[in-house]
């Protein structure tokens, strides 16, 4: 008797799907997108085993460029999507794509509670310190002093830090990578993706049409000097001095993943409809 | 924790570009076939070249990645409806796909020897890949014959310095010969970019921009 066949393991390729991305030339998002499929192809996951859910903004059209299970869906609110997909369907490897307007503002009361549930979920967020699609406004991780006909002479606000708000809430993976080194940054996403819990990655992904400085973070990101650390205190610590552009895993705690038990009163649809009917 | 500033200064798009033609160099054939991964994994950049199969699975790594590195760029400037820098950096992804191809020929490597994903390089990314930051949806062929240009001379800097720290006499033959023909592209580039009209200087000029916090 034959023995059952094995599916090869895929390429990064096999993960893109036939649509052409329409983000700006130059857009850090290109290389985020062969991130997330180099590290998928690294997993040796395949395409129907994996969910790529987003919110609204340039970032969030990433579903659509892989072959993956994709959910394109409400501005701020992909997290609490995901949450329900990953606790519906645990066999699936569940990513969440979003940017810094879109996680940090609209979305930023679920991130603090997706990373205090800590379903096992794996968080990306290109942040570009600018809400790109909608033409350049600051976002919360914009400076206070970037100026711009949008918020002339700068906004004057504290930016939002999002690895200290994540690592405060309870995420189980804290890191930050950088767009414009792909190869790194798919290193990161395939670690976080196996660490049970909430790991929340930050990249940075430069948008050189309303950011055109942003070309500088080439020059200005450096690999942290430490390795990751299991203890909250001390990568808190380290975050203090941190001025944003250190690149690596902070954080990598063992906290158990949220995950009610599968099977247990559930419902069939006939009978959720029931309890619906007047 | 600090606060960041902003960086003012505005990079101008500084294009620079490439191409090149002929094959890489061949390396022996010898047990290459059978270890070309474990070959990667220790050369990996960051562990340094130190056989000359090692030094083939770089180079070829080199080429995989500058090719879908100038495919993605055509497709980009493709969206944007600029069909002749797309139809110039699809040319030069099919140059590079050609050289990888042709290295793998020459090792006898039925498929990739390198997973991409797993290849770390000296820096962030290989020798010569394209920086994606230097694009504009608006930018020229002799832009992109710039960054070309800049690819090339990155590649044969490279070689130049491994060939100079290498201790494997296979590796610095090899260095050495990469280095004369990624030198024998940087001169066609060059004659390229005297053959292309220079941009004046309003190509950045757009009637209906899509920028509106300048």
């Amino acid at each position: 008797m034959n023995s059952p066949a094995v599916a090869a393991p895929l390429t990064a390729q096999a993960f893109k799907s036939d649509y052409k991305p329409i983000w700006c030339p130059g857009c850090g998002d290109y290389s985020v997108l062969s991130s997330f499929t180099k590290a998928f192809a690294k997993l040796e996951l395949r395409p129907e085993k994996v969910a790529v859910v987003s919110g609204i903004g340039c970032s969030s059209r990433i579903p659509a460029y892989t072959n993956c299970y994709g959910f394109h869906g409400v501005h701020g609110r992909s997290l609490a999507a995901a949450a329900g997909l990953k606790l519906a369907r645990p066999d699936l490897t569940v990513v969440v794509a979003s940017g810094d307007g879109d996680g940090y503002s609209i979305g930023g009361n679920h991130f603090l509670h997706a990373c205090r549930r800590n379903v096992d979920l794996t968080y990306v967020v290109m942040d570009n310190h600018v809400y790109g699609m909608t033409k350049g406004q600051p976002s919360p991780t914009t400076e206070p002093d970037w100026d711009s006909k949008l918020s002339p002479g700068g906004t004057g606000l504290r930016t939002f830090n999002p690895l200290v708000i994540a690592l405060a809430a309870g995420a189980n993976f804290v890191a930050r990578a950088f767009a414009g080194d792909p190869n790194g940054t798919a290193d990161i996403i395939a670690e976080a993706i196996r660490t049970p819990g909430f790991s929340f990655v930050e990249i940075l992904s430069p948008c050189i049409t309303f950011r055109p400085e942003q070309r500088e973070w080439k020059q200005m990101v450096r690999p942290a000097s430490v390795p990751s650390t299991d203890d909250a205190a001390r990568a808190a610590r380290r975050l203090m001095t941190d001025d944003g552009m250190n690149i690596g895993v902070l954080y990598k705690g063992e906290r158990k993943s949220y995950q009610p038990p599968v099977g247990k009163g559930k419902k069939r649809p006939s009978d959720l409809e029931a309890e619906f009917a007047l | 924790m600090s606060t960041k500033k902003s960086t003012k200064k505005s990079t101008k798009n500084s294009a620079k570009p490439g191409v090149k033609p002929s094959a890489k160099p061949a390396a022996k054939k010898t047990k290459a076939a059978a270890a070309p991964k474990r070959a990667a994994a220790k050369a990996g950049g960051k562990a340094g070249i130190s056989s000359s199969v090692e030094f083939m699975v770089h180079a070829y790594a080199m080429e995989a990645e500058a090719a879908e590195r100038y495919a993605e760029f055509a497709d980009s400037m493709e969206v944007h409806n600029n069909r002749e820098v797309a139809e110039l950096f699809r040319k030069l992804s099919r140059i590079e796909q050609r050289h990888a191809d042709q290295i793998l020929e020459q090792m006898g490597w039925k498929q990739s020897p390198v997973a991409s994903a797993n290849y770390r390089w000296e820096g962030t990314e290989g020798p010569e890949t394209a920086d994606p930051t230097e694009l504009h949806y608006l930018m020229l062929p002799y832009h992109a014959l710039q960054i070309a240009l800049l690819n090339e001379k990155r590649a044969r800097d490279f070689f130049t310095h491994l060939a100079k720290v290498t201790k494997d006499a296979g590796v610095r033959k090899g260095a050495l010969e990469m280095e004369q023909e990624e030198d024998e592209h940087v001169h066609l580039i060059e004659a390229w970019l005297k053959r292309t009209p220079k941009p004046d200087a309003n190509w950045q000029a757009d009637q209906d921009p899509p920028v509106l916090s300048d």
